[in-house]
């Protein structure tokens, strides 16, 4: 079977495509954050988030994060398959902005909170995690 | 309707007017994150709870969204203002459209 020149550069165009798309799988975090922030400015600090630094069972990592001042805050798991974890909504009732879950977290990753502060800004931080047997099934 | 899914949640009895309280959740639910694969290698459809909401005589105290990134039997533990005796509602909405409900007074002392 013999190519032209069109269809070849068609081919190559394909294969370029295919390459490209695993990592356009792994922009899909800075996806998530600029959903939550519209684009703003996220400044680390400010948020103070506890993970384990070595989680032996990936299927539940106790988290939690104090947020001082926040509206709302969003956890982001870098390194799972869909690194979306959690959003929380603080109320008028909330008596702090601090809050407590239980995670999965398919490898060793780092693990962020995003919140969004009653002016407008973004604070973030960051925790790296260690996982020894991931928490994703597959 | 999930089997077996049982609400619990821990609420002080009283507190003083104004006070921060904690509060303890805890539902029992596989929390299926639609990426296993059962023993034939078909995907197991996803089934979470992809909401929980806590409401004070009305008013918000705290609305998250939950993703399959939540463990099974979801714990959540956050704080809340106590201005005058009343009653939490505490509501998980599943994928499939239940609703679970929770219901704790609490006395000003």
């Amino acid at each position: 079977m013999e190519f032209t020149r069109r269809e070849t550069l068609a081919i190559g165009a394909g294969a370029a495509a295919l390459a490209v798309l695993p990592i356009r799988g792994m922009a899909s975090v800075d996806e998530e954050i600029a959903d939550f922030t519209g684009g703003a400015e996220v400044v680390e600090g400010g948020v103070t988030l506890t993970a384990p630094e070595i989680a032996e069972n990936g299927n539940t990592v106790p988290i939690s994060f104090d947020a001082p001042g926040a509206v709302a805050v969003r956890i982001i798991a870098t390194g799972n398959p869909s690194p979306k974890v959690a959003t929380v909504n603080f109320g008028p009732l909330a008596g702090n902005q601090s809050c407590a879950l239980r995670i999965r977290l398919a490898r060793t990753q780092d693990v962020l909170a995003i919140a969004k502060m009653a002016d407008g800004s973004f604070k973030s931080a960051k925790v790296a995690v260690k996982v020894t047997i991931g928490g994703c099934g597959g | 309707m999930a089997s077996a899914v049982k609400p619990r949640v821990k609420v002080p009895k009283s507190a003083a007017a104004g006070d921060v309280i904690t509060i303890k959740t805890l539902i029992s639910h596989k929390m299926e994150s639609g990426l296993r694969k059962d023993k034939q290698g078909n995907p197991i459809p996803r089934q979470i709870i992809n909401r929980f909401t806590c409401d004070f005589n009305g008013q918000n105290v705290i609305d998250i969204t939950l993703e399959p990134a939540i463990s099974t039997n979801p714990y959540i533990q956050f704080s809340a203002k106590v201005p005058e005796a009343g009653e939490f509602v505490f509501k998980w909405f599943d994928d499939d459209g239940s609703v679970y409900e929770e219901r704790k007074t609490i006395a000003v002392a």
